[in-house]
């Protein structure tokens, strides 16, 4: 291996990783903050990467009939909750949360679509389409669960995957595609060429890593994100509601999926269940931070995707058994770490 | 309609099948300070906690002449606010950022209002806004669960063991604390087991025994109660 080879890894591996890191964020501000395990996340990645694609071929996306879906589940739930008396209030805001809105991002999208809009405007639209969907899945398959033990919204996690999964499968096909990038320019620094989607994406991951600080330390909604997870009943008693922490750590989510999927769409191939496997490799990233952690969990996201570019030149057919193997001696140290912290 | 800020009636609470509370009945009038007194496990705590709706009950608790609100958050809302035995600081976040979530559902105007009311009255919790809430000693984290809860402009505060785990004279701040808090209008249900001190505070009293009620009156009688004096207060009293 000469030093062109290893800088190309470096490139790639880091291009992954940024986005492994997007995807170990969300993980670690959803468990934090709602315990819940979110393996669902990879599929926001798939659904945004397809809609982004589809959209680039002039075809309206699937994914607003499905959000569509979803908005009527979550309405019809919202309904039952509200059948022993209601008021005004309430009722309008979920027929304006889950049938409106919906509603609009449909007519909007069906009007874009066939349009010849410039990438960038694809992507917003893109991301207008799949962020919901976080609010209506934990609408219907969390909220109903918010005092759950983590074992059962582990469950939950896996259901709600197998579930995106097979509807990505009806709603996209079976095959791949490929989206367009956002710019197709390249540049040369020494001999090294960087693509304009690399740059997207550092740009992208540092900043929402920027906006993400921001938010937990200067608003006091994000204040109040980091208070449920450091103390939940202290959090209750202050009168934040684990519904609205919930459903903002849940957009927030779907928010950064939708982001990594319109990043990841163009420099590779997406099926419908590809997202599962770009978001296990955030997991690990998220696991080495120990769940809690957010630099922890970026600085492994990069480490995960340089070992996964290295491992698929070295021994291509062991990338994903030497990328998952990481995660057994990281808890073997976490696990002798805590036994240690409880001896003191 | 009776002019009590808090009336409950037959207030029964379970645990399972063991029902820990069986039928209490309180009321306390706006702007007065009352005590419940009792032993470990008499349920005192779970008291406060079904006021607050983090344990359910049943039976009638009336808040302001009229049914309590369902949740938590909308309790919070009202003008209900508890302190708990174990104070649920965020123990990883700043003295400020804990002082600031206390009023997390007021305006923003309203909190910086109230902010400096507490920083004023806490001039020790002013010194060390940037610490982390969980650096702090007993008797800081203690003003600062109380910093907490007045920040949620609270009519009605709930406090439970406050003296708990303190040494004797920061007891007697915390206390001093306590009844300098009443003349800004604040009423307060204390549940105490230093039930000397809590007497000398209250108006009224209320004695707990195994989830029920054994004795209620003027704190001034209680605290001259020939049984109660023996059991809870040392017969030297």
């Amino acid at each position: 291996m000469d030093a062109m080879i290893a800088t190309f890894l470096i490139q790639d591996g880091v291009t992954s990783g940024a986005i492994y890191a997007l995807l170990g964020l969300a993980l670690v501000l959803v468990f934090s903050v709602t315990r819940v395990i979110f393996i669902p996340q990879g599929e926001f990645v798939a659904y945004g990467a397809l809609t982004l694609a589809l959209l680039d071929s002039a075809k309206v996306p699937a994914t607003i009939s499905l959000l569509v879906f979803f908005g009527a589940i979550a309405f019809v739930l919202d309904l039952w909750s509200m059948r022993r008396g209601t008021d005004g209030r309430t009722f309008l805001r979920s027929v304006g949360l889950n049938l409106v809105l919906p509603g609009a991002i449909y007519g909007l999208t069906t009007v874009l679509a066939p349009l010849d809009l410039p990438s960038f405007v694809k992507a917003l639209l893109t991301i207008m389409i799949i962020a919901p969907m976080g609010l209506y899945i934990y609408r219907i398959a969390y909220r109903p669960l918010a005092d759950a033990s983590v074992l059962v919204l582990l469950i939950c996690s896996v259901g709600v995957h197998l579930a995106m999964m097979g509807l990505g499968l009806v709603f996209f096909g079976a095959e791949g595609l490929r989206a367009q990038p956002l710019s197709n320019a390249n540049y040369t620094m020494g001999m090294l060429m960087v693509p304009a989607q690399s740059l997207w994406i550092y740009g992208a991951t540092i900043g929402i890593m920027i906006a993400l600080y921001v938010f937990f330390e200067r608003t006091l909604l994000g204040k109040a994100l980091r208070a449920t997870a450091v103390n939940r009943l202290g959090a209750r008693l202050v009168g934040v509601r684990t519904q609205l922490t919930g459903v903002t750590a849940f957009m927030l989510a779907a928010t950064i999926g939708a982001v990594s999927g319109v990043l990841i769409g163009p420099i590779t191939t997406i099926y419908y269940d590809t997202g599962f496997l770009i978001g296990l490799k955030g997991f690990v990233a998220a696991i080495i931070g120990g769940l809690a952690s957010f630099p922890i969990t970026a600085i492994a996201a990069i480490a995960v995707g340089l070992i996964e570019a290295f491992a698929s030149f070295f021994a291509s057919s062991y990338k994903e058994v030497i990328v998952f193997g990481l995660i057994i001696p990281v808890l073997v140290w976490l696990s002798l770490n805590n036994a240690f912290h409880e001896e003191e | 309609m009776t002019g009590n800020l808090l009336e409950l009636s037959d207030l029964h609470v379970s645990y399972g099948r063991a029902e820990v509370l069986h039928g209490i009945s309180l009321s306390m009038k706006p702007g007065s300070i009352v005590t419940v007194i009792g032993a470990n496990g008499a349920g005192k705590s779970t008291l406060l906690n079904s006021i607050m709706g983090i344990v359910p009950s049943k039976g009638t608790i009336l808040y302001n002449g009229a049914s309590v609100p369902r949740s938590v958050e909308e309790r919070v809302a009202s003008g209900l606010c508890l302190v708990p035995e174990k104070r649920e600081l965020f123990a990883t976040m700043s003295v400020e950022d804990n002082i600031e979530l206390g009023g997390f559902l007021r305006s923003t105007s309203e909190r910086a209002e109230t902010r400096e009311d507490v920083y004023t009255r806490f001039p020790r919790l002013a010194e060390r806004r940037k610490q982390l809430a969980g650096t702090l000693s007993g008797g800081e984290r203690q003003m600062l669960a109380l910093a907490r809860a007045l920040m949620s402009r609270p009519r009605l505060l709930l406090l439970d063991e406050p003296s708990l785990g303190l040494a004797p004279k920061i007891v007697i701040d915390i206390l001093n604390i306590v009844s300098e808090l009443r003349k800004t209008g604040v009423s307060i249900l204390l549940v105490e087991q230093n039930a000397r001190a809590a007497l000398e505070i209250a108006d009224e009293g209320y004695l707990v025994e195994l989830g029920e009620v054994k004795l209620s009156g003027p704190a001034s009688e209680l605290a001259t109660n020939p049984a109660l004096m023996e059991s809870y207060l040392g017969t030297h009293a």
